[in-house]
């Protein structure tokens, strides 16, 4: 008996499949999500620099914009660097609103009878990552263009732009707020990503869970200690 | 027993409806759900009152029509389902809220009875092997490795209830797919539609309308047959090597 199936000749190219399925956009999710989770691993050793005073920290920012150099141009790399971290930042977020919406819709009647469900980390993902969308902003205008900084940017000397930061009650609290949220987000995310790619399963289980715990531990604390460092007068 | 019961009543799938609450008496512990669901129906019916539409055919655990939710739990408060579970899981004088799966792509029929042929036509996107296969064969013939042979067995096990669908918060049919998706994909019987199987029932998962996964778990606690949550990382594993395969 000849089955009609969907047929395997005509198929649609790599791209359409994955941005037109739920498993392909938790895909893109997955990859831009590990993409920024490697560059916060990155930006949060580099912040603890700070803690060696103002020579060595605004020598390390001079020193990023000399990246690549003689092979590309001054900032270059920098500028390289820019540009996929804003790829990874806008094709997760758009996934996750298009995710986001499609779940809400495939339930279009509640139950009467309501309880919690999940873990507090796997609830919190979705305003956890809009926290973190719009920390993202407030950080890039405050200490990247200046638009937004209390007292004088000065551009090169990130090390008295940070200390003015932290000498303000709100800096401390955004920043704070933010960096708990994205040690949830990457409680949940680190080992999401893992099964979303398929390289989770039973044997590594444990493996995953410790790994997501460390890496959104030190991340969120290593953050977290510059504030307050400037806070207690250890850095300032 | 004395129990209070608020079962959702809606007559068809036009008219809106409504948790409605009933009082039933002289429920024994040994009763399951369902024989329950009866004695409340023979009173309603003797009233001259509509009985409570409820699905159930085997009333033995195998064949997945009967899964209400049940205070909030697909199929209630233990790992079986509804035809299965006992009232001595409840206390005298108990309130018990009895719904619909709700999900878009299994819309009420009526009262506690929903459409689940969305699941059917998932399977029918791939969920078969196209190989005739005639008589039971010889044993020996294809060698199944015994973790492959269980692996299968294990997801074979999936009666297509829907709890999964029902618990998960996005409405997603991800544990449901998964199941039938690796039951074939890792026999040999299966190989010839390997990446077209796995491609094909989850575009037809998509367009029904179910929600995406995040991983919450909350499937893989209700489902009746114990298919666990790595059965999903499985299938994106598939899905994933499919689309490198197939897409131009
Ligand atoms: C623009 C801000 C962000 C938004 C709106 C956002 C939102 C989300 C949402 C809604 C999910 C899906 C949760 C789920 O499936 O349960 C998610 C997953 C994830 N996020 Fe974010 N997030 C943001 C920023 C970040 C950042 C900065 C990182 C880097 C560490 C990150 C890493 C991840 C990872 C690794 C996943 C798991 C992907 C998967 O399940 O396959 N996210 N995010
Ligand atoms: S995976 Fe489990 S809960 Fe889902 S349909 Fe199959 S048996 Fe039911
Ligand atoms: S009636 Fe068949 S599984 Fe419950």
């Amino acid at each position: 008996m000849a089955l009609a199936t969907r047929g395997t000749d005509q198929r649609p190219s790599m791209t359409r499949t994955l941005w037109g399925s739920t498993i392909g956009k938790k895909t893109v999710m997955a990859v831009s999500g590990l993409i920024m989770l490697g560059y916060l691993v990155a930006h949060m050793l580099g912040n603890l620099k700070i803690f060696f005073g103002a020579p060595e920290f605004n020598g390390y920012a001079h020193w990023l914009r000399t990246l690549g150099e003689p092979v590309l141009h001054h900032e270059w790399a920098l500028w390289i660097l820019r540009v996929v971290l804003v790829a990874a930042v806008v094709l997760h977020a758009v996934c996750a609103y298009q995710l986001s919406r499609r779940d809400r819709a495939a339930r279009p009647v509640g139950y009467a009878h309501k309880r919690a469900r999940a873990t507090y980390a796997t609830r919190t993902m979705r305003w956890g990552g809009v926290i973190l969308a719009l920390f993202i902003v407030w950080h890039i205008l405050d200490l990247t263009t200046g638009t937004a900084h209390p007292g004088g940017f000065q551009p090169g000397h990130p090390y008295q732009n940070v200390v003015d930061t932290f000498s303000t009650w709100y800096g401390n609290v955004v920043y704070i707020v933010a960096m708990l949220a994205l040690g949830l987000h990457i409680l949940h995310g680190f080992w999401s990503a893992a099964q979303t790619l398929g390289v989770g399963g039973a044997a590594r289980e444990r493996a995953l869970r410790t790994s997501a715990a460390v890496l959104a531990f030190a991340l969120t604390a290593g953050f977290i200690s510059i504030p307050v460092a400037v806070m207690t007068g250890v850095v300032g | 027993m004395r129990l209070t019961l608020r079962v959702w009543r809606q007559p068809d799938a036009d008219t809106p409806g409504a948790m409605v609450t009933y009082a039933v008496d002289g429920i024994s512990e040994d009763m399951s759900f369902l024989e329950m669901l009866d004695t409340l129906n023979e009173e309603l019916i003797l009233k001259g009152d509509e009985p409570v539409a409820f699905d159930h055919d085997c009333r033995e655990g195998i064949c997945g029509a009967c899964g209400v939710v049940i205070n909030g739990d697909a199929h209630g408060p233990e790992r079986t389902t509804t035809c299965q579970l006992h009232m001595r899981h409840f206390e005298d004088g108990d309130t018990i809220d009895v719904e619909p799966w709700r999900a878009g792509a299994f819309p009420v029929v009526k009262d506690l009875v929903v459409d689940r042929s969305s699941f059917d036509r998932i399977i029918g996107a791939g969920g078969y092997i196209t190989a005739p296969t005639g008589s039971a064969p010889e044993a020996h013939a294809t060698p199944v490795p015994k973790p492959d042979a269980d692996f299968a067995f294990e997801h074979a096990e999936c009666i297509g209830c829907g709890a999964c669908v029902a618990a998960c918060p996005n409405g997603s049919a991800m544990l449901f797919t998964s199941a039938k998706v690796n039951h074939l994909n890792v026999l040999p019987q299966g190989a010839p539609e390997r990446e077209t199987r796995v491609l094909d029932m989850v575009a037809a998962m998509d367009e029904e309308g179910f929600g995406g996964c995040t991983l919450t778990g909350e499937c893989a606690t209700a489902c009746p047959k114990g298919i666990p949550l790595p059965s999903i990382t499985a299938m994106n594993r598939e899905w994933l090597r499919a689309t490198r395969k197939v897409a131009r």
